[in-house]
């Protein structure tokens, strides 16, 4: 395989992979982020405790996190064609990958949230802020290195994750890495590929660590 | 102002119940600064904190400039709307200061301003006109891991007076400072409290705290107010423990069955020669066995203890003399506790040192 037919099919990957790795990301965000949020909420001590819900919501979370993805992957087939109409291609990867990365992210969110200091939280109170007012003045902000560090994380097992979809057709990096590097045995597209991934894995980290340090350096200034 | 009746607070944990408050009942009268002293573990801050319900108090009611907040509670861990507006009523500055490290000094004290729903410009005017009132105008750009914990707490109380609360409950504010940073801030408590009429709540574990701001004080003890008053009352209170606190005075009479006597100087008899009177109007020896002078709630307090001997040593008529002088006289009984020192016999003594 010569390089002017590997590149079409890298950019095409990659395009691919980074369209999954977006939506899903979001969506870790978009769920994640309140499930985390109340699952330290309604924990004992909370503002919401409500130690029923806690237990469901954290089963429900263990569930997401205990189950192999390959596993997710195959079983949510049916809910994928039900929500996308299609079981194969990058946009039906988004699906599963969303599913597994939400449970993922929310336990990076709870940790990240339980660590904000309870007299913060206190003081909010203390000056009539209610429940709401403590999520997004104190929790939220106090947290946003520690989100942000989370989300990276998150990210980065989404890179990983999306490669795997492509064993069951979800395009991007992974399935040209499956079709060509391994079942035609392209040892050189192989580590072409492997490379794209390690540069789109650092880059992310790279990111994701320029953003915790620069939220960090104000909150540590002049110490 | 802040008038709690029968409060109890009962902690119950799986296998066991704490009593962190046992029935207080503590009035504060508006405009004046209040301190409540004891030990860790005392239930101090459990009161201050039902005071404005973030412990919601077992039984009991908290009234604060006349709202009964414990009618107001909400149900569970969630305070109701109207708890909530009452509270931005009530300032409250912590220990730790409990201030955002993700906020600029400025952006801290706006932060009750946005719970009331102020707009942009309001807010950036208010917090700069509260942050020129404890004088740090010039730090509102700073972040707070770049001022002293003195500069911290001051940050922390103009954001307690964003709400322009008529009672600022404070919550060990200077435990965390060194002594000169400590009487700063008083200071500014004190300031605050005259110019702008705040009544003040204050708990502590430091003698120096009360001796040196407060107008009213109560000593408690195992969740129970053991004593309360003011402090010029306290003072001329015989057998008054928080008096002995403020002074503690140690000396045992040289020499068994000479009688002992405390006594405590007000005001202006504290510049009178009292004792050199005593000695020569009744031809009796005085030994000074311990004094202490000092400023109690902007007066001049002192006590002292005395032996009384010599050829016209009259106890009785020695004493008679001294409390018509219009001092505060307390006799150790020689029987009970000829040589006992009270300051050290006295429960809680050692609050001073923690």
């Amino acid at each position: 395989m010569t390089w002017e037919q590997m590149q079409p099919l890298l950019w095409q990957g990659t395009i691919d992979t980074l369209y999954m790795v977006w939506w899903s990301s979001l969506f870790a965000v978009i769920g994640g982020l309140p499930l985390g949020v109340l699952l330290v909420l309604t924990d004992n001590g909370g503002l919401l405790r409500n130690v029923p819900v806690n237990r469901v919501l954290g089963f429900v979370v263990n569930v997401g996190r205990s189950l192999p993805f390959i596993i997710l992957l195959v079983a949510l087939i049916p809910f994928t064609r039900f929500v996308v109409g299609t079981a194969i291609g990058p946009t039906a990867a988004v699906v599963p990958l969303a599913v597994g990365a939400i449970p993922f992210f929310a336990r990076l969110v709870e940790t990240a949230v339980r660590e904000v200091d309870h007299g913060l939280v206190e003081a909010a109170l203390a000056m009539g802020g209610g429940v709401w007012a403590v999520v997004r003045k104190i929790l939220l902000p106090q947290a946003l290195p520690s989100l942000v560090a989370g989300l990276t994380t998150t990210v980065i097992a989404l890179i990983g994750y999306s490669a795997m979809a492509g064993a069951v057709g979800g395009g991007g990096l992974g399935t040209i890495a499956l079709n060509y590097g391994y079942r035609r045995s392209e040892t050189d597209f192989m580590l072409v590929i492997i490379l794209a991934l390690i540069v789109i894995v650092t880059v992310a980290q790279l990111i994701g660590d320029g953003v915790v340090r620069l939220l960090a350096r104000r909150e540590r200034a002049g110490t | 102002m802040i008038t709690t009746t029968d409060l109890t607070k009962v902690y119950r944990t799986r296998d066991r119940e704490v009593t962190a408050l046992d029935g207080v009942s503590l009035h504060v009268h508006p405009g004046e600064v209040f301190g409540v002293i004891g030990r860790s573990g005392a239930g101090k801050s459990s009161l201050i904190r039902c005071v404005n319900l973030l412990e919601r108090p077992s039984s009991g009611t908290v009234t604060v400039d006349g709202t009964d907040l414990t009618a107001l509670a909400g149900r569970g861990p969630r305070a109701g709307r109207e708890l909530r507006r009452a509270r931005t009523r009530i300032g409250m500055v912590f220990q730790h200061f409990n201030l955002l490290s993700s906020r600029t000094v400025q952006g801290n004290v706006e932060l009750p301003l946005e719970i009331l729903g102020l707009t942009r410009r309001a807010r950036a005017a208010k917090a700069l006109e509260l942050l020129d009132l404890v004088g740090l105008a010039e730090k509102a750009r700073a972040y707070p891991a770049q001022l002293s914990g003195g500069q911290k707490q001051r940050v922390g109380i103009a954001r307690a007076l964003a709400g322009d609360p008529k009672v600022l409950l404070s919550d060990e504010a200077t435990s965390a400072l060194d002594p000169e940073t400590t009487r700063s801030v008083l200071r500014l408590l004190r300031d605050l409290n005259q110019q702008l009429g705040l009544t003040v709540l204050l708990i502590t574990h430091e003698m120096d705290v009360v001796k040196s701001v407060c107008d009213s004080a109560a000593l408690m003890r195992e969740g129970r107010l053991v004593e309360s008053g003011k402090v010029s009352d306290l003072l001329a209170t015989p057998g008054s423990e928080l008096a002995a606190e403020l002074f503690p005075l140690a000396g045992a009479a040289s020499v068994a069955g000479r009688t002992v006597v405390d006594v405590t100087f007000h005001g202006e008899r504290a510049g009178q020669p009292v004792i050199s009177g005593l000695a020569r109007t009744h031809d009796t020896d005085v030994s000074i066995l311990a004094a202490a002078m000092d400023t109690v709630g902007g007066r001049q307090v002192g006590r002292m203890r005395i032996e009384l001997s010599g050829p016209g040593a009259d106890a009785d008529r020695a004493i008679g003399y001294l409390r018509d002088q219009g001092l505060t006289v307390e006799v150790h009984d020689p029987r009970t506790a000829p040589t006992a020192d009270l300051a050290d016999a006295a429960p809680g003594a050692d609050l001073v040192k923690e």
